[in-house]
């Protein structure tokens, strides 16, 4: 059975798909057949709930490259299954809301198509039990949500979103793989269930630390957690229904989804649960800082995602603890924190998944998104005013909504991290709850704005582009669904705690089943109350003093942000690279082919000095004859000369000394072949040499300056010896036993008696055959170049 | 004998580099010819000098020498041929277009 990995493949299919067909399904939207995908994918994985929620695992494996142990390997246990149904169910939604969002002119196909792209590779990160498959899919997704930002391609601020985002994602997922690639050179395997068993080894390793906080920067990019938070404001500019799918609801919850897979493996130590819980901690109330000083609607939305995002990585590093403790009454007190954060994670994509689609529909209902011209829309969208105020509510954490189930779990981990017995917690420990509390009176302040500023006071009505009234019934169905959602989880949460939270928990931590709790709205009047009450009073008092209090944002100056220090970062980038092209890429031709000896030297000679292969041994040569060594020096003697000769005719013939010498020397050494070939084309090369110098000026002295002249002369050096070392120890012992013999039998093998020849015209036919190629291609060159006639003024013509 | 012939492929590579450095580019290609000389020394005592006879089998002797330097090289050459009438004749034209023979003049100005 394939069944999972072929419910990868599907989307990437009719990713390939929707190209094809989409100009003969005639006046049908597309999106109604792309909507089967994840709606049929959707039942698919709803089906396994039964099996995954008494502990089943799906286990299915394809070889892709066996030999390096790639594998592609499906893993469904509750954790995945829950992310798969958020990719899915959303994805249903989403794609249903979006047939009605985007305007005729949008390009439906491109949509579509990148949508289901993000899709595959998005279950593709969820469900790839090999590290490497789980790299590449996690690639694609910030590739597919590059694209869906960038999808309104002529808007500046969206080509700069699009590219910040890329430059993050695409920079942390690099360190993440550098840190898969750690986790393999520890334990050899790929595979995150081999790795999990065999961890507990390798704790003490060198590269345990180093692979845990690169695997980390890779989730802290693409969850967006402080600094790395700036790119998704600026995501934002995609088409709403991207941004509720990819931006809140799927693709930055795949950091938190890889925080929580790699808890049996990293977790357990300070380390691990300070950096979560800190970074967590400081993204929730910087989130929900900077969202209630926004005034458009979607960038609220996406600091508060950013908070919420915050909130549920800083349970995580709450839960980690548990892993200390391991099972038992402790670890399961602890073990709560990751139960809060499955069950947060799954209310934020509803609730955040509401508030998207709302604010979508406001947008295109009205034209604007922009807070200081909204007001009084109460009484024109209704349908609207309940699903904005369901949603924000939630995201308050007040009660009647699933928010206010996970925000209390949320503080009951908070305080029970307080009192933590480990890591250090001890005094310090209280300032976890305290800063949750500010946050999240903070996080009441913009919910109640995000209502308040958008649907009561006066009507600007005049200031509109468009008389607000509530869309067609297609786009409120899906925010409909989710409101229902907000409202059912949280008379019936034990539904979902006792099918997918459960066992999510398991795939997180496993073994501490007793960390699940049964939830209930109401368990009297404890801390976790009080600090509900106290959010919502104080959160009123600030909301409405707001004016007063709002100057406190004046106090950050302008250029103290990060998106700041990221354009400077890219100017400086783009400067210092000009800086160092345009000093070595210089367009001398002298000056490339320095760099070409200087690297032949350092490279081949440092090798030959490092590694200590240099050995010269002179014992095996054969004697030299007095006319040899004659030979040798009139050929050393003519080659210095030539750099002294004072006209070209002298160079030539002195070259011509050379090569006759070298005929010479082949037939000395037994090579008559090579002698004849050597005599006819030295004759030819000398005579061309002559023949074309009639036509080239007399050379000058070389008046390049002496420094330049030192230089050159120190890299021709440098070269010289380079090449005698090499060649001294290649002669002085055989690494290899020669393959000459085999040519001997060239009489059997080939029918020739002279074993130079049959070499070329029988063994290595080929090569010869390729070499009088580069002999006719040269002539070509040679018989165009004189025929070429550059014609007048065409030279010109280019620069005008 | 070998070794005295590496020596020599030493000083002729040196002369090379000199001139292929140089600007002005009729001594790059003879700077270029004369490297490819030297390689073929090279490639020649790679194999052992005079260590039998000449590589063809009616001599009937004991021990030949290594025929496939001697293979190599003579493609060698005639590649080297090719490249070196195509580069002179490249240098005639340009100087014919371009009334210099100097690699710095001919790249243009620093604007383009």
């Amino acid at each position: 059975m394939y069944l999972l990995i072929i419910a990868i493949l599907i989307p990437f299919i009719a990713t390939a798909l929707i190209p094809l067909i989409h100009n003969r399904i005639g006046s049908l939207h597309i999106g109604w057949l792309v909507l089967l995908v994840p709606t049929a994918l959707f039942i698919i994985f709803a089906l396994q709930i039964p099996a995954i929620s008494v502990g089943e695992v799906l286990n299915q494996t394809a070889n892709w490259i066996p030999s390096l142990g790639i594998n592609f390997t499906v893993y469904l246990d509750g954790l995945s299954l829950i992310l798969a149904l958020l990719i899915t169910g959303m994805g249903s939604l989403v794609v249903l809301y979006s047939i009605y969002y985007l305007s005729p002119s949008d390009s439906f196909p491109h949509f579509y198509a990148y949508l289901l792209l993000f899709m595959g590779a998005m279950l593709g990160v969820v469900l790839s039990d090999n590290l490497l498959v789980l790299y590449v899919f996690w690639e694609l997704t910030s590739i597919s949500s590059f694209l869906l930002i960038a999808f309104w391609y002529h808007r500046k601020n969206s080509r700069y979103g699009a590219q910040k985002s890329l430059l993050i994602t695409v920079f942390g997922g690099l360190g993440m793989l550098a840190g898969f690639m750690m986790l393999h050179s520890m334990t050899g395997t790929f595979s995150i269930r081999e790795i999990i068993a065999v961890i507990g080894q390798y704790t003490d390793h060198a590269l345990f630390y180093p692979a845990m906080f690169l695997v980390l920067l890779g989730a802290f990019t693409k969850s967006a957690q402080f600094p790395f938070h700036i790119w998704l404001p600026d995501a934002m500019e995609a088409p709403t229904p991207v941004s509720a799918y990819l931006h809140s609801a799927t693709m930055v919850k795949a950091g938190l989804y890889l925080v929580a897979r790699f808890t049996p493996i990293f977790a357990g130590n300070a380390s691990w649960f300070w950096t979560i819980t800190i970074v967590g901690l400081i993204t929730l109330f910087w989130g929900a800082f900077c969202a209630v000083r926004q005034t458009d609607l979607k960038a609220l939305l996406a600091y508060s995602t950013i908070s919420q995002l915050g909130l549920i990585m800083s349970l995580l590093g709450l839960g980690s603890a548990a892993m200390y403790f391991g099972d038992g009454e402790q670890g399961a007190l602890y073990g709560l924190a990751i139960f809060a954060a499955l069950f947060h994670l799954v209310n934020h994509s509803t609730f955040k998944g509401a508030l998207f689609m709302a604010v979508g529909i406001i947008d295109h209902q009205v034209g604007t998104r922009d807070i200081r011209r909204l007001g009084g829309l109460m009484a024109f969208l209704p349908i609207t005013f309940t699903f904005a105020v369901i949603g924000s509510f939630s995201m308050a954490g007040l009660p009647f909504f699933n928010g206010f189930l996970s925000k209390e779990m949320f503080f009951t981990a908070t305080v029970n991290a307080a009192g933590l017995p480990a890591f250090g917690v001890s005094a310090w420990g209280v300032l976890i709850p305290v800063i949750a509390w500010i946050a999240s009176v903070f996080t009441f302040v913009y919910c109640m704005i995000l209502v308040f500023r958008t649907f009561f006071g006066s009507s600007q009505l005049k200031k509109l582009d468009k008389q607000p009234v509530e869309p067609s019934i297609g786009m409120l169905i899906s925010p409909a669904i989710l409101c229902i959602l907000i409202i059912g989880l949280f008379f019936a949460p034990n539904l979902l705690g006792d099918y997918l939270l459960r066992p999510a928990l398991n795939g997180v931590i496993p073994g501490i089943s007793g960390a699940a709790p049964q939830i209930s709205a109401w368990h009297g009047f404890n801390t976790e109350l009080f600090m509900t009450l106290g959010i919502v009073i104080v959160g009123t008092l600030l909301f409405l003093t707001f004016r007063s209090w709002f100057k406190i944002y004046r106090l950050q100056p302008a250029d103290w942000t990060f998106t700041v220090l990221y354009n400077s970062f890219l100017k400086d980038l783009k400067r210092v690279a000009n800086w160092i092209t345009t000093h070595y890429m210089t367009g001398h031709l002298p000056a490339y082919f320095a760099y070409i000896f200087i690297f032949f030297i350092a490279t081949a000679g440092g090798a030959l000095l490092i590694t200590g292969a240099l050995s010269v041994d002179l014992m095996a040569d054969s004697p030299i004859s007095i006319y040899e060594g004659m030979l040798v020096a009139v050929m050393a003697v003519a080659a210095v000369s030539i750099l002294f000769a004072k006209s070209r005719l002298t160079a030539i013939l002195l070259n011509g000394v050379l090569g006759f010498s070298i005929a010479i020397f082949f037939v000395l050494f037994r090579a008559p072949d090579l002698a004849l070939t050597q005599l006819v084309i030295e004759t030819v090369t000398t005579t061309l040499f002559l023949l074309c110098f009639n036509f080239l000026p007399e050379w000058k002295k070389e008046d390049s300056p002496k420094r330049t002249k030192i230089r050159n002369a120190l890299i021709a050096i440098g070269g010289g010896v380079t090449v005698t070392l090499i060649g001294l120890t290649v002669n002085s012992g055989e690494l290899f036993e020669s393959i000459s013999g085999y040519f001997e039998d060239s009489y059997e093998l080939a029918g020739g008696e002279n074993i130079v020849n049959a070499i070329l015209g029988d063994f290595r036919a080929f090569d010869t055959m390729l070499e009088s190629l580069v002999l006719f291609i040269a002539g070509l060159g040679v018989y165009t170049l004189i025929r070429l006639k550059v014609g007048k003024g065409s030279g010109k013509d280019e620069h005008q | 004998m070998e070794s005295l012939i590496i020596i020599l492929v030493g000083v002729l590579t040196t002369v090379a580099i000199y001139l292929v450095l140089s600007k002005n580019i009729v001594r790059v290609i003879l700077g270029t010819a004369i490297l490819s000389h030297a390689v073929h020394l090279l490639i020649l005592s790679m194999g052992g000098l005079k260590l039998g006879a000449v590589p063809l089998l009616g001599e009937e002797a004991e021990t030949y020498v290594d025929a496939l330097p001697q293979a190599l090289i003579l493609t060698a050459i005639v590649i080297s041929f090719a490249v070196t009438a195509f580069i002179l004749v490249l240098a005639y034209r340009a100087h014919q277009e371009l009334g210099t023979d100097n690699l710095s003049a001919m790249r243009g100005s620093d604007d383009e």
